[in-house]
């Protein structure tokens, strides 16, 4: 291990840039296209230039599987990966509501009965205080609400 | 030389902590931080000499009028302009071009004429190009960019013809730090009659500009880049060219004589500055060229050049960083990319070492995509810096890579 993690101000780095967070970006699970995708949109943040695509297939209302593509930063990528691992086999009204839970996650301060729907993207949680990155954290839902909705414009986080 | 420890003292912004560390600022590309000198001149103009400027003609009218002209001349002679007249004010470097594109643009260009411009523009040297081609149908012609970062000139030469209306062209490469030469461009765009804007957003502030001696017919800055306040720019225009050109935008203090019928403009500048200027801001800008002066171009130079190579040598040292670019001529600023680290996760990352850069695609989104980036890291250099700072940075650097575990 390096000495760093003990630094004091780097502390609260270590929230962010979890252990699993760190893996999902860097080995992104269902990172790549989906032929018999359904549905699929588009997601770019201006602010950085970021652009992801997501894919899904869905089969009486239920997402049966997805896939991303795209580059960004650790945080969207982790999130995208979590993502997908989080909707697959999920109805699309589970899935709209998991995005809604996710959403308080992240930029609300309290916690809420919803977050135990959340699993494993709870540690995506320390991005609320880095408000300039909330939005790495939260493009990949948007392309999901996106996707869902078959929009043919890209979804944008400054919308 | 120049003694950067005692000039940060300037600056009170740099003294003060971020994350519990000392701050440590390479962000001065993006917003230069403002040495107390001008802090003080704007809070000068609001104490003592506030009013509105060329109206009244009671007392503290006539004072802000006369220092908000002795501020014109200040700048005038900052950038060797011939006639103070050809100062004119506005927000920034973004609405100065827009300025020439709307006024000098509607008057001058035409359907199938030529623009030229060039891959390593910043957003603002290119919209409003784009906009007016939209408007009149002319053609936007770019400049390609070589592998090392410098402009193709004979490319350039190629697109000369007698169908250019204009070349824009920027002074300093915001994303990558090429400095072009501009005076060679001015020289061979004049040969065909080729009127030339420089975006001096990002040269104003590294090394002297005499406008006559580069003969540019228009040159825009923004005062936040140097050191002065924001909200506040300069469009230089030679006064042939701001005579022949319409007004920008109508309203107060533009006007000779208004009736329903017709209306007669003011002479320039005054004709390009409807409405009540920011004064104070003004104030501050003539505040930031004296500072600058004081500590002198040449020291300035010699400075930033030598922290240049020193942070290109310290840069170089960290595995698998690569500097983007390798230009002829290169102002203090280095864009880097670390390999399997996302720019935005060193920004954050740096930060916590209260190290401040910038990330992203640096509003020159042609110019990554040439190099098939989506976003660099930027450290930015200015006359506050120091060695240290470099090592603060290179140290971060390090951190970050421990905790990708790369």
């Amino acid at each position: 291990m390096n000495d760093y993690q003990h630094s004091d101000s780097f502390d609260n780095l270590f929230e962010l840039y979890q252990e699993v967070i760190i893996d999902h970006s860097q080995h992104p699970h269902h990172f790549g296209a989906l032929p018999q995708a359904t549905h699929h949109a588009e997601g770019v943040n201006p602010l950085c230039g970021d652009t992801l695509t997501l894919y899904l297939k869905i089969e009486n209302a239920v997402i049966r599987d997805a896939a991303f593509q795209g580059h960004g930063c650790a945080i969207s990528t982790a999130s995208a990966s979590l993502l997908t691992d989080s909707i697959i086999g999920k109805s699309i009204d589970e899935a709209k509501r998991l995005f809604e839970a996710f959403h308080q996650l992240i930029t609300s301060e309290k916690e809420t009965a919803a977050d135990n729907m959340l699993g494993k993207l709870i540690i995506l949680a320390g991005v609320k205080n880095y408000p300039a990155r909330v939005k790495c954290a939260t493009l990949a839902w948007h392309t999901l609400q996106a996707a869902l909705r078959q929009d043919a414009q890209p979804v944008t986080t400054e919308a | 030389m120049l003694d950067a420890k005692a000039i940060k003292k300037d600056f009170p912004a740099l003294n003060q902590q971020v994350h519990g560390k000392d701050l440590v600022y390479l962000d001065s590309a993006a917003s230069a931080q403002k040495p107390q000198a001008v802090i003080d001149a704007i809070v000068e103009v609001y104490r003592k000499d506030y009013s509105n400027v060329h109206r009244g003609v009671h007392t503290l009218s006539e004072r802000a009028t006369r220092h908000f002209e002795a501020a014109r001349e200040t700048i005038s002679r900052f950038i060797g302009a011939q006639d103070s007249r050809e100062i004119i004010f506005v927000r920034g470097t973004t609405e100065a071009i827009n300025l020439v594109a709307h006024s000098y643009g509607r008057h001058c260009i035409k359907k199938d004429d030529e623009i030229i411009i060039s891959e390593m523009e910043h957003h603002s040297n290119i919209i409003p190009w784009q906009l007016l081609c939209e408007q009149t149908g002319a053609i936007l012609r770019i400049i390609p960019v070589t592998n090392s970062g410098d402009l193709d000139e004979t490319a350039f030469k190629k697109l000369c013809s007698s169908r250019t209306k204009l070349l824009a062209i920027t002074h300093v490469s915001n994303a990558i730090g090429t400095i072009n030469p501009i005076k060679a461009l001015i020289a061979e765009a004049h040969r065909h009659n080729i009127p030339v804007l420089i975006d001096g957003a990002q040269g104003i502030m590294h090394q002297r500009v005499d406008v006559q001696d580069l003969d540019c017919d228009f040159y825009a800055f923004s005062g936040h880049k140097l050191y002065g306040p924001t909200g506040i720019g300069v469009l230089y225009g030679k006064t042939k060219w701001l005579e022949a050109m319409p007004p920008y935008q109508g309203g107060g203090e533009m006007i000779n004589q208004v009736s329903f019928e017709k209306t007669t403009y003011a002479n320039i500048p005054h004709k390009f500055e409807a409405g009540t200027p920011d004064i104070a801001s003004v104030a501050g800008l003539s505040a930031a060229c004296n500072y600058i002066q004081q500590v002198g171009f040449e020291a300035i130079h010699q400075h930033e050049n030598a922290l240049l190579h020193y942070a290109t040598e310290a840069l170089m040292t960290v595995p698998e960083l690569r500097i983007i670019g390798n230009p002829t001529e290169r102002a203090p600023l280095l864009s880097f990319t670390v390999e399997h680290i996302h720019a935005h996760d060193l920004g954050t990352i740096l930060d916590h070492a209260g190290v401040a850069i910038r990330t992203g695609h640096h509003c020159a989104m042609p110019l990554m995509k040439r190099y098939g980036l989506a976003a660099t890291a930027r450290a930015s250099l200015a006359i506050y810096n120091t060695q240290h700072d470099i090592d603060v940075l290179v140290e971060g650097l390090h951190k970050a890579r421990g905790i990708f575990k790369r």
